[in-house]
This record gives C-alpha cells, structure tokens and sequence, in this order.
C-alpha cells in the first residue's frame, strides 16, 4: 500500500522532533559527567573542552553517594522480593479461584494506587512515630519502615500484571498437574511460576524502579544514616556552589542500572498490559 | 470489542458476545482467603488504616505539641476544613490558588503526553529502517528515575549555565537576555515541559500495545474505500482506542495532578506559579506543624479525585451504552 509524500513527510517531522526532545536532555547528562569544573560553571557548550572522569571518582565523596547507594540497593531489594512473593500468591488465587469478595478485594486494591501519596503520608508518619513509643520498634527512620512502605506501593500494579499472565496460561495445564496428584501450592510452583517466570521478572523489575524511583516518603521518613539516592542526590543541588558535572556523574550512575533492566524487558511489560490491563 | 476494562480474569462473566466461559460458582474452599492474607495486611497497614486515621486526623487540632501523642489532640469538628475551604482566609485562599494551578499543569500535561504518545504510536506502526531503535529510545525518559530526570532538567533550566538558555538566547536569538526558569512566571512551562518529557513515553507504550490488537485487514478495507491517512486515524484507530484511551487518560490525569516529585526536586521552594498541590499540603503540614489541617485538605483532595473519577467513568459508561 502506497502513502502519500505528505504523510511521509510528516512521519519525518514528527519522529526527528521527538528524537530530539527526547535525546537531549540525556545527552546533556552524559556529556556534562565527563566535562571539567569550569565547562558546566561558565556558559554551556554542546562538547567538553577536555574530557575527564574525574567527576565519576569525585561524587562519590562530595556528598556521603556510597551509603546512600547501599541505603536504595537494600531498601528496593527487600521490597522487590516482598512484594513479588506476595503478588504471586493473590495473583494466583485471583486467577484460579473463584470465591466471595474477589471483585471488592481487586477494586479495593487497586483504588489505592489512585490516592494521592499525601493522604497516606502523614498518618503513616504519626503512626510509625508512635509505634516506636508504645513498641520501641523502629520504624521511622529506619530501613524497615521503608521497604514496609514501599512494596505495598508496587503491589496492586503488580497483582494486576501477575494474574493477568496466569490467566494467559491455559487451565489445562493445572488440571492436568491436579491429575497427577500435585496440590495447589505444587501446582503453582511447578506449572505456573515456570510458565510466568519472564513475566514475574518484569513484575520485578517494575518493583524495583517504583522503589528505586520513590522521593516523597523517602524524605519524611529517613533520616541522616537511612537516606536514599532519592534524598540524596538532592543535598548536591541545595550546595552553595553546584558541582553539576558530578550531578550529572551521580544521576547516569544512579539511572543505569534502572534503564538497562527496563529496556531489557520492555516486551514482557508491554504483554503484561495488553494481556492483564485491557481485555478485548 | 466490549468496552469493560475490568480486573484480569474478570472479563469473561461480564463480556456480552465475547467468548463466554461457564461462571463458576464461588468456593467454599479457604485456600484463596489465606492466599490472600498477606496482601491484605500490607494494604491494611500502609494505605487503609493510614487512610482512615488520616479522616480522623482532619478532625482533630493536631499540631506540634501532640506529635507523639497525638489521641490526646483535642477534638476541633469541622474547623479544619472549614478554614481549608474559606477562599476569603489566608490559607483557603493559598489553597484554592494551589488547586487550579495543579489543575492547569494537569491539562497541558496529559494533552502533550497524549498527543506526543500517540503520535509516535501511529507512526511507528509501519516498518521501517531504524524502528526498534526509535521504539527502545522513546521508551529510556520513562525509564530514568524520576529524580534523576528531573535533576537533569533543573540543570539545563539554569539561568546562566543551562542549556535552554543557551540555545534560546545565545544561538538562536530567540528570547532576549536570560530568563529565569524556576522562578517566576517562567516555572509553571518548565513544570509541563519537564512532566510531559517524563510521561509521554507511558502513553506511548500504552497506544502501541492497543495499536497491537488493531486488525490489519480493518485498514485494508478503509484503504479499498478510498480512505486517506486522516480517514483512517479518526475512523479506524481512534474508535479502537477508546477502550485503551479511557484507562490511559485517567491514570495520567491521576499521576499528574497528585505529582509530588518533579516540584519537589525542581524548586527548592516552588514559587507560586508551580506550586502542585501535593507539596503545598506537605509544606502546609511539615512547616507549620499543623497535622489536623493538612490531613483536611488530603481528604478534600482525594474528595476531589473521586468525584473526577466517578464521573469520568459514568460518562464513559453511559457513552458505550449508546453508542
């Protein structure tokens, strides 16, 4: 099928403009981290006047990088792991079982990703403030009350993708295992979970940028030794003089890790939603 | 093509036409309930109780006295809110101005991430040259974490160091001198650029799988009757990607308007043409201590986003039953 020059044209406009709304801000990222002091202070230039690494060693004791690093590292781990396991089990018995509650327990769920995060905030402040005093755990300020946080952030998302690709499994498969004589419990880990693993490792994925990514409730609910990347990379901007070039050193170091597991897996993601989210 | 999007696995009870797969009856088997137990703790804890606490909060005079005992707050009845909602007051006032600046932020946001999304779905639908790469490329700014984005962007926001400047000003001789960016009237296009940038990509990925379930013969036909490219959008592609459309406009209304984060790591204090709402009730509870009042304007937020949901989904509703 032919199409016209005019529509041709405008696929060329319109992608080289996107193209580059969409470039340049990362090349400005890349190529400020490599740029000496004085390049990102006086007027910006499109090249390094000579390029360095000297900004990739030198953030890291600008501001304390290192233990906010593993702060995130732990803190996205913990409730990546969590908040999967959790999703396979709902996302299993949402996918197999039919039982009292299911449409009011997913509506519910998921109605709460649409809240705004303040409502929660300052509750969830008091309440971990007094937990503390009654209990004597800890969890504002601590590691613990974040990752408590935050795989409930990732979850109804989560749950939704998960029972979408067991549903995608025929039942077949399950009967048959049933057959065999294996329970629910052995029937999920050996028929279902292989079948799903790309999709659960998306799922995961997905956890982790929510968490890696998170800013409000990291900065209301750590403190100097618990701050993330997410706190922290913000102390360099808020210094009387800006090392922007180790910013931008920070930022590539702080955002690869998160791009290169997203883009791998993109194609389960997109599956998942066409496969959970909308159903034809 | 029913025009239900419902949670997975619930479709097949309630698809008129469609496939239909016999409805089981409900079990009595408990297995379901205990798989479920540990979700429903962690929702319980972290959103449901801190919701309902947060309503009782709104009620209460809770300020910095009664932090950590915060039951023995007296109770103030409807004061909270009744002092959020005097536009004529300093702080109703403050807050009404929040709102419709959020909501402005929030038109121009989901219009340019739609129309950019869509644009670069439709035209990516073909084959050609170079394709995947556009496809993986357009997909890194949502990708980045946010903060990082948007730090990036704070930098070539920069007055006399930044980027924007420099091309606007320097090369292209556009605008006069250097503009401030997060300052001043100038912030409110730097929040929608930099919130456009972040979320067109999601609109994108979200078209593309809907383009996806498009039959190709649909387009085959509209082509044998002489439909011409815009024919084919409005009569072929738009129709099918309603169902996508509903879901996706709403979730980027949603995360725009309760955006906390671009704000937050753009200004250090966001001046009053981006002040998100978001942060001016954090900054209206975290500064002035007062907890009462900042958990009266999140309920009439969220009273806010509810009513917009409602009706947003009826109207959808009833448009499908008619149509």
């Amino acid at each position: 099928m032919r199409e016209s020059s005019a529509v041709r044209w405008a696929r060329r406009i319109v992608l080289t403009f996107l193209t580059v709304f969409t470039v340049v801000p990362l090349y400005v990222m890349v190529v400020s981290s490599i740029k000496p002091l004085q390049d990102v202070q006086g007027a910006f230039t499109w090249f390094p006047s000579h390029v360095t690494f000297r900004p990739f060693v030198d953030m890291w004791h600008t501001v304390p990088l290192g233990r906010y690093f593993i702060n995130s590292l732990v803190v996205a781990t913990c409730a990546t792991v969590c908040s999967v396991a959790i999703a396979i089990f709902t996302g299993y018995a949402v996918s197999r079982y039919r039982f009292a509650g299911r449409g009011t327990f997913m509506t519910v769920v998921l109605s709460t990703q649409m809240f705004p995060g303040i409502l929660f905030l300052l509750p969830l402040f008091l309440i971990f403030v007094n937990i503390d005093r009654y209990t004597g755990i800890t969890l504002y300020g601590s590691r613990l009350g974040l990752i408590i946080t935050y795989l409930t952030f990732a979850l109804p998302f989560s749950i939704w993708l998960i029972a979408g690709y067991f549903d995608t499994i025929p039942r077949e498969l399950d009967e048959a295992a049933r057959v065999d004589g294996a329970g629910p419990m052995r029937t999920l880990f050996r028929v279902l979970l292989p079948v799903a693993a790309p999709g659960i490792v998306a799922v995961a994925i997905y956890a982790f940028m929510t968490a890696w990514g998170e800013v409000l409730f990291a900065s209301v609910l750590t403190d100097q030794s618990t701050r993330t990347l997410a706190v922290g990379l913000r102390e360099y901007a808020n210094q009387a003089q800006v090392y922007w070039n180790e910013v931008m050193a920070a930022s590539l170091v702080i955002s690869l890790p998160v791009v290169v597991g997203f883009l791998a897996l993109q194609r389960f993601l997109v599956h998942g939603l066409t496969a959970g989210a909308v159903k034809s | 093509m029913s025009d239900t999007i419902t949670a997975p696995g619930d479709a097949p009870a309630r698809a008129p036409g469609g496939p239909r797969r016999r409805r089981r009856r409900p079990t009595r088997n408990l297995l379901p309930y205990v798989l479920l137990v540990p979700a429903l703790i962690a929702e319980l804890a972290i959103h449901i109780i801190p919701m309902l606490v947060g309503v009782w909060m709104s009620l209460l005079h809770l300020t910095q006295f009664f932090i950590r005992n915060w039951t023995a707050a007296p109770y103030g009845g409807l004061t909270n809110y009744r002092v959020a909602m005097d536009t004529h007051g300093p702080v109703g006032k403050d807050l009404l101005h929040s709102f419709l600046i959020t909501a402005a932020v929030t038109v121009l946001v989901v219009a340019g991430a739609w129309v950019f999304g869509l644009a670069a779905a439709v035209f990516l639908q073909k084959p050609f040259r170079g394709r995947a790469t556009l496809r993986t490329l357009f997909l890194v700014p949502y990708a980045l974490p946010v903060f990082t984005a948007v730090i990036t962007w704070r930098f070539m926001f920069q007055r006399d160091s930044g980027m924007v400047n420099n091309v606007l000003s320097d090369e292209l001789h556009l605008v006069h001198g250097h503009p401030f960016w997060l300052l001043g009237g100038n912030s409110f296009a730097a929040l929608v650029i930099i919130n456009i940038w972040r979320l067109w990509p999601f609109a994108f990925l979200t078209l593309t799988a809907g383009l996806q379930s498009v039959p190709g013969d649909l387009y085959e036909a509209a082509a044998i009757d002489g439909a011409g490219f815009v024919r084919k959008l409005r009569s072929v592609t738009l129709p099918l990607l309603r169902p996508v459309n509903r879901v996706l406009l709403l979730v980027l209304f949603l995360w725009t308007f309760n955006d906390f984060n671009t704000a937050y790591i753009l200004f250090n204090q966001p001046p009053a043409n981006a002040d998100m709402i978001s942060i001016h009730i954090y900054n209206a509870s975290f500064i002035t201590w007062n907890f009462g009042l900042g958990s009266a304007m999140s309920v009439l937020l969220l009273a806010v986003l509810l009513v917009v949901t409602l009706v947003y989904l009826g109207t959808g509703r009833l448009r499908s039953r008619h149509a």
